[in-house]
């Protein structure tokens, strides 16, 4: 039996990308997420790799932008108002087509908000954030042993598309300690060889990296390029779990934290005899929204919880197209919407 | 030239071939394609003094440069060697990361006043004050040139632009900055030497200075810095003659010519 041990949710994600071989962090305080990057700061000094607690989370970015740029694995991560500073730099990596991994461990907001969990931060994740027309990889782990799993998958995702990745957890996640498999889905990590990386031109030609493109159709050339990739992307990562969705006549639709209570709830809904199951997209971009559209053809009543004012529900709508009814339960604030409170507006819509 | 070399006996096949000698030449981290930049601007001497450095040191295919976002954002059209383009201002953050994972490379950044004396102020203190080990080429022209022509932290008192159109004022603007003497406190800074490019006296002055920052981290020092002042006839309305002229009368008055933190 393989060897168990007891982390939380942010060490557990600095544990995934030290074994993904990731050679630069870089990280600014911010709670709910310190122990990330406190355990970085530890591992990555153990292991002989290079840990930068930056002057800000732009700096932080930015030498990830640099790290990555040179051909290494790099990673920083934040809470959502270091994540909305991070936004810019987010966007030139995307455009001058970087592998990067980014972790973002919810926190309530608007502005500085509080230090609680929430998942108010899609939009940003999967809409944009920063400026242009670019997608982040964004992948919502729903336990501890996920965060390293996901945060380990991130940089070989990151690297096969020359992507950026968004790990998005929440403070939930981060703080709760589970036991651990360390070997449960870890391979070695992929080599992926990088010929346009900056490492000096020896016997090469020189390499640059950019995202300036002054001429509207080069420009547009670029987007399309990436639009392409996109699709890729969308084709063949699209993932999503469900949970007792045989014979569902109500479908729960939750991602990260909430997936987990969503999955009491529909014991507690299913012992009552009624017919409910769960759909937990894992990657919140590529959204599983053919996952969804074919759950409508059978369930015509859904029930989108999140702790948002309502963000992943917009997605849900546009998925199932008008063939079944959409409903919304949420907290907001830091609140976590609790196993009864979900279970009784199941009932209600029922 | 030395007395000696004077008196040194020359062979008349060595004669000949000398008077064909090739004694100025585009360097090979040049590339061979025109400039964008206007009449009488001063970054394509900095461009090329670089390049002229980085080919004496011979470390062409060991040299990471960095881009600013300015008007010299796109830098890596005229380096032959790798370059990378960074967000505004972020580019000491992003020779940082660079330079760390290739600590055997040369990382330099190239900025302008914008991007380092305003919109990056804390890059390059807190880069600065890492003691990182790279070479940063810092061009002051006072003036934001690729927007425009707006008013720079480094824009002098007085001095009309199209954000300051009755002149900087002082009560309004604040102060022109001068960023080499305030990180010259900061332990990890090794090297830092102001030059001009506004004559063939300076221009001399101004490579050396950059060759002596180069060198900084080569020996693996900790950071350099060299400040270029700059020409920039097109928003300082004047002829290129006069720009060059200005820097002597109105500009080095302010920010001295000299090295003002050296080892």
């Amino acid at each position: 039996m393989a060897r168990k041990i007891l982390m939380c949710g942010n060490e557990a994600c600095g544990e995934g990308a030290v074994l993904a071989g990731c050679r630069l962090y870089a990280g600014y305080p911010i709670t709910p997420q310190n122990e990330l990057t406190a355990y970085m700061s530890k591992r990555m000094s153990e292991t002989g790799r290079i840990f930068i607690q930056a002057e800000s989370e732009l700096a932080a970015i930015n030498m990830v932008f640099g790290a990555a740029a040179a051909g290494a694995r790099a990673m920083t991560s934040s809470s959502s108002p270091g994540i909305s500073l991070k936004q810019e730099g987010i966007s030139y990596i995307a455009a001058c087509e970087l592998p990067a991994v980014i972790v973002n461990v919810q926190r309530g907001g608007p502005g500085l908000g509080n230090i609680a969990p929430a998942q108010s931060d899609y939009f940003q994740s999967v809409k944009g954030g920063g400026h242009g027309d670019y997608r982040l990889i964004v992948l919502a782990p729903a336990s501890v042993q996920d965060m390293l799993d996901y945060t380990f998958h991130a940089f070989d995702l990151a690297d096969k598309y020359r992507n950026p990745v968004l790990i998005l957890a929440d403070g939930l996640l981060g703080q709760m300690m589970e036991p651990l498999d360390l070997k449960s889905t870890v391979h070695s990590p992929q080599s992926i060889e990088k010929p346009w990386a900056l490492t000096g031109c020896a016997g090469r030609k020189a390499n640059f990296i950019r995202s300036l493109i002054l001429t509207d159709a080069e420009l547009e050339a670029h987007n399309i390029k990436l639009q392409a990739k996109y699709a890729v992307i969308k084709e063949n990562e699209t993932r999503a779990e469900t949970y007792n969705m045989k014979n569902a006549e109500i479908v729960i639709v939750a991602y990260g934290s909430m997936a987990r209570i969503g999955k009491a709830v529909v014991e507690r809904c299913r012992a009552k005899g009624l017919k409910v199951g769960l759909i937990r997209p894992v990657t919140l971009w590529p959204f599983p929204d053919k996952i969804i559209r074919e759950a409508a053809e059978t369930a015509k009543k859904f029930l989108v919880v999140e702790m948002s004012a309502g963000q992943m529900v917009e997605d849900v709508m546009l998925s199932v197209l008008g063939n079944a009814e959409v409903h919304f339960y949420g907290r907001m604030g830091g609140m976590i919407p609790s196993e009864e409170e979900i279970t009784a507006k199941v009932e209600a819509i029922a | 030239m030395t007395k000696k070399n004077v008196k040194a006996p020359v062979k008349k096949e060595q004669a000949v071939e000398n008077q064909t000698a090739l004694v100025f030449s585009r360097p090979k981290s040049l590339r061979d394609v025109e400039m964008h930049f206007c009449a009488g601007c001063g970054h394509g001497i900095a461009h090329r003094l670089v390049c002229e450095c980085i080919d004496e040191f011979g470390i062409r295919e060991k040299t990471i440069g960095v881009a600013p976002v300015g008007c010299a954002v796109v830098a890596y059209d005229y380096w032959d060697f790798d370059v990378t383009e960074a967000a505004h201002g972020r580019t000491p953050a992003v020779a940082t990361g660079i330079k760390r994972i290739h600590p055997e490379c040369v990382v330099f950044t190239y900025q302008g006043d914008g991007d380092l004396a305003a919109i990056g102020t804390a890059e390059i203190i807190h880069a600065a004050n890492r003691g990182e080990n790279i070479t940063v080429i810092f061009v002051n022209n006072g003036v934001y040139g690729m927007t425009g022509g707006q008013m720079a932290p480094t824009t002098l008192a007085g001095q009309k632009t199209t954000t300051s159109m009755a002149g900087r004022s002082l009560r309004r603007d604040g102060y022109p900055i001068k960023i080499l003497e305030m990180l010259a406190v900061l332990p990890g800074v090794k090297y830092l030497e102001r030059v001009s490019v506004h004559s063939a006296h300076e221009i001399m002055r101004a490579k050396r200075a950059i060759k002596k920052a180069f060198k900084t981290q080569i020996d693996g020092k900790g950071f350099s810095m060299v400040e270029v002042l700059s020409m920039c006839p097109t928003y300082w309305g004047m002829s290129p003659l006069k720009a060059c002229e200005r820097i002597r009368s109105d500009v080095t008055p302010f920010y001295p010519i000299g090295i003002v933190k050296t080892y």
